[in-house]
């Protein structure tokens, strides 16, 4: 049996949050943490959480496994054990930082907004040809590392300075695109988008604490993206 | 009395993923008052899913490729039931439609000459299947449908789109003359309901391949529009036709793409033969996916498959090195190694025919209009009501879709229907409003399930029609069995209907939200049943082990299931193309 420890919040009924325990019979498989929480709801349908792909590239299902950001569908029982938290038992809470709206629901709205903030698109001013605009595959590397993200939060919501600022720290998901347009050799607008990061909040809140890079479920590093938007940022001041 | 908020607008969309937001950026773009209602934040649809590419002749793999040739393959490959206008148009178009992605920011993979790269998917040929085997996915690595997703939620974040993300529309409005003037949604943070107004209603919900227990799709493909349009007494077309892609990861259901195969991968028994070369002497490994699904399923019912019960094959990619692999498909490295627990870089997948795309839907135009058939045979439009990508038969796909030609359909077909409700808007578009009593038809689902008392569970009853639907009306389909499923079905309706909302709150309730998409998915393995069970030959995706043959001479046709009496009808394929003469059919090898 595995022993399983769940937030729990319904705003309607529940005064204040709490941790349920339940426990699970998973056959001795290494599920994944989602198939447990399927299995959870098929007995009480009142649980609340997001799903949709169940193979780690819609980003819905990020959470709090055992202490650790991570999307539940891609992250197996022993996996989600190993991050030391909880001893021998699942321990399941919303991404941290961010309101919660129910159960392991939290509102990102702030995460999107920050997201949109950046300008998550392509601006080019030159009229566009008949064709593809060309790109060479050293240009187009560039983008690897970037343009994979889920906006799953997990990076952001694992970030203290975004913890502390979630209205002024872009973060880390929105600075990792806003590095994916500027690094893109399409785009024109980068001097735009330099002058709109360039104040003390939105890019300098970042300290390299680096939980980001650590909880990244594509393995990406927005750490590096921001050290490169730090760079430009410096180099255009002088 | 109906005492719920009233939101209008010019056009509406139900559905975030590729073809709704598609069509969404088109009319935001036109300046009219326009909302995306997603269940799901829009980058979480399914379309995100798709790894493999978008199919279309811009000719950048061999500039010498033609969109005619294109159109050849994805005739052939319907198995002569796709409309060869609306494969022209899409083929035609496609190009254009490709380009504006790339405009748009899609991070595309290329090819030294800085064009966007392309690689060879299943059923693709040069000169009209004379030339050998053509290149002409496009290609974002493996990781095609996220990088298409999430540029068109960009697209339209630029061109300001009212998004009502984690809405869940329940059902179709119509009013007094039977025109569709909105839908009901639940706002699923809140839990309230309002009536969204619209001149145009544009279905863009997706797939349903969650009526069967294996499956690539995702949790939230229940067939939502598909059951709306049902209920509201709208036909549904070619539903019985369903593909099982040949690459499920055995056990995880989760999909391997075929650009594996594309970039050389190929698939052997336990004995290490690659069987394809048998079936498929000349595309082999890249033959259409009905064709590979099926051997596959024959090698493992004759005792070839692999593992301790032989229930799957292999899907041998190690020779690809590790640098092909890494650079090309590292989506694929990643969900093998978190899901079949093998390194492709060192070892074979181990894979088995998932169910993977509805070819069938509500039938339309090319203009994105939702048809009905009147009782003279004629075609005729819905008012008010639009579907596009795979919620619709338009019909693209016919009995069997191509590879990559997906995503195409959705930016093609969305963007038509977003041009053709931007100038019908402007020639003005009269409807009468709905009345009380209209609004409150439509809520009638939603008040019945607010107010169960007892009942059985929504998830057991979900697992039983899967097991039915897996079970009755897989790859290999037979009259008895498909028979009895039809009557498991109708006992299982029942007890669906009556099925316990136990949790009644408001705020995030996903229990109200999965018992809503139980009735959806009913509605759609239904009508999958009772199409199957009529259409008594063998074409594209059914497969019938008591009519094996194809039947052209009463079957060249489309299937029209009418939900008034469960009646399956026929209707005409389209064999005017435009442009040039039809593709008539043939005997279809690969």
């Amino acid at each position: 049996m595995l022993k399983v420890s769940l937030y729990r919040y319904n705003p309607e009924v529940d005064q204040e949050p709490y941790m349920q325990e339940v426990e699970l019979d998973t056959g001795g498989k290494d599920l994944m943490v989602l198939d447990v929480l399927e299995l959870l709801k098929g007995s009480d349908p009142s649980l609340a959480y997001r799903r949709s792909c169940r193979e780690g590239v819609c980003g819905s299902d990020g959470m709090n496994i055992n202490g650790k950001n991570g999307l539940a569908c891609v992250t197996p029982i022993s996996e989600a054990l190993k991050n030391g938290k909880g001893g021998n038992k699942l321990v399941l809470r919303p991404l941290p930082g961010l309101p919660v709206i129910r159960d392991l629901v939290i509102d990102m709205s702030l995460f999107y907004k920050q997201y949109e903030k950046i300008k998550p698109f392509l601006l080019n001013d030159t009229p566009a040809p008949a064709i593809e605009r060309l790109q060479s595959p050293e240009e187009r590397a560039k983008l690897d590392g970037l343009y994979e993200c889920i906006l799953c939060a997990c990076c952001s919501t694992a970030c203290p300075s975004f913890w502390w600022n979630p209205d002024r720290f872009i973060g880390p998901s929105g600075l990792l695109q806003a590095y994916r347009f500027l690094a893109d050799s399409r785009d024109t607008a980068t001097e735009e988008r330099l002058s709109d990061l360039d104040d003390p909040f939105s890019v300098f809140r970042c300290h390299g604490i680096q939980n980001c890079v650590n909880v990244c479920p594509k393995g990406l590093n927005p750490t590096k993206a921001i050290g490169h938007i730090r760079n430009m940022l410096l180099s255009r001041a002088t | 009395m109906a005492n719920i908020r009233t939101i209008s607008f010019d056009g509406v969309i139900v559905g975030g993923g590729g073809a709704g937001m598609r069509a969404a950026l088109q009319l935001a773009q036109s300046g009219y008052k326009t909302a995306v209602i997603s269940k799901v934040f829009p980058t979480r649809s399914h379309t995100v899913s798709a790894q493999g590419g978008i199919t279309c002749a811009i000719a950048s793999s061999d500039p010498q490729d033609q969109w005619q040739w294109h159109m050849y393959d994805t005739v052939k490959g319907s198995d002569y039931i796709g409309d060869q206008e609306a494969i022209e148009y899409m083929c035609q178009v496609g190009p254009e439609a490709v380009y504006e992605l790339d405009h748009m920011g899609m991070p595309f993979s290329r090819t030294e000459e800085g064009r966007i790269y392309q690689r060879p998917f299943g059923g693709q040929s040069k000169n009209f299947g004379e030339g050998g085997q053509a290149a002409r996915t496009c290609a974002a690595a493996d990781r095609t449908g996220h990088a298409l997703l999430h540029t068109l939620y960009q697209g339209n974040l630029k061109n300001n789109t009212v998004f009502f993300n984690e809405w869940y529309a329940t059902d179709l409005v119509k009013n007094e003359d039977g025109e569709v003037v909105g839908v009901i949604a639940i706002c699923i943070e809140t839990g309230e309901v309002v009536y969204v107004k619209s001149k145009a209603t544009v279905f863009a919900t997706g797939g349903a391949g969650r009526i069967y227990a294996s499956t690539t799709n995702a949790h939230i493909n229940t067939g939502d529009g598909v059951g709306m349009a049902l209920r509201a007494g709208f036909p549904v077309q070619d539903i019985e036709m369903w593909q099982f892609h040949p690459t499920g990861i055995a056990g995880a259901g989760v999909l391997v793409t075929e650009g594996c195969r594309g970039e050389g991968g190929y698939l052997v028994n336990k004995d290490g033969e690659r069987f394809m070369e048998r079936y498929a002497p000349n595309a082999k490994d890249l033959a259409g996916r009905d064709v590979v699904a099926r051997s596959m399923t024959l090698e493992i019912l004759e005792g070839r498959g692999c593992g301790p019960n032989g229930d799957h094959v292999y899907l041998k990619l190690d020779h690809l090195g590790e640098e092909v692999l890494e650079s090309r498909l590292p989506g694929i490295c990643e969900l093998s190694r978190t899901f079949a627990h093998a390194d492709p870089v060192k070892e074979p997948v181990p894979v088995v025919p998932t169910c993977h795309y509805m070819m069938g839907g509500i039938p339309t135009n090319v203009n994105g209009q939702a048809l009905t058939v009147d009782a003279d045979g004629n075609d005729t439009v819905i008012p008010g009501l639009f579907a596009c990508g795979e919620v619709a038969c338009v019909s693209v796909h016919g009995a069997n879709r191509l590879g990559g030609n997906s995503l195409l359909d959705l930016v093609v077909f969305g963007r038509s229907a977003g041009l053709y409700i931007e100038k019908s808007l402007r020639e003005g578009i009269e409807m009468r409003d709905a009345s009380e009593a209209d609004i409150e038809r439509a809520m009638s689902r939603l008040n019945k399930i607010n107010n169960t008392t007892g009942g059985e569970s929504v998830s057991a009853l979900r697992t039983e029609l899967q097991t039915i639907m897996q079970n009755h009306f897989g790859v290999f389909r037979r009259g008895d069995f498909m028979q009895e499923g039809i009557k498991k079905l109708a006992e299982l309706r029942v007890r669906i209907d009556n099925a316990h909302l136990e949790d009644k709150s408001n705020a995030y309730n996903t229990a109200r939200i999965e018992a809503l998409e139980l009735h959806n998915l009913f509605e759609v393995a239904e009508a999958t049943a009772i199409a199957a069970e009529a259409r008594t030959e063998s074409r594209g995706a059914h497969a019938r082990e008591d009519f094996t043959d194809r039947d052209d001479e009463n079957w060249l046709c489309h299937s029209v299931y009418f939900p008034a009496d469960k009646r399956v009808g026929k209707r005409a394929v389209n064999f005017t193309p435009k442009t040039r003469e039809a593709f008539a059919p043939k005997i279809r090898t690969y």
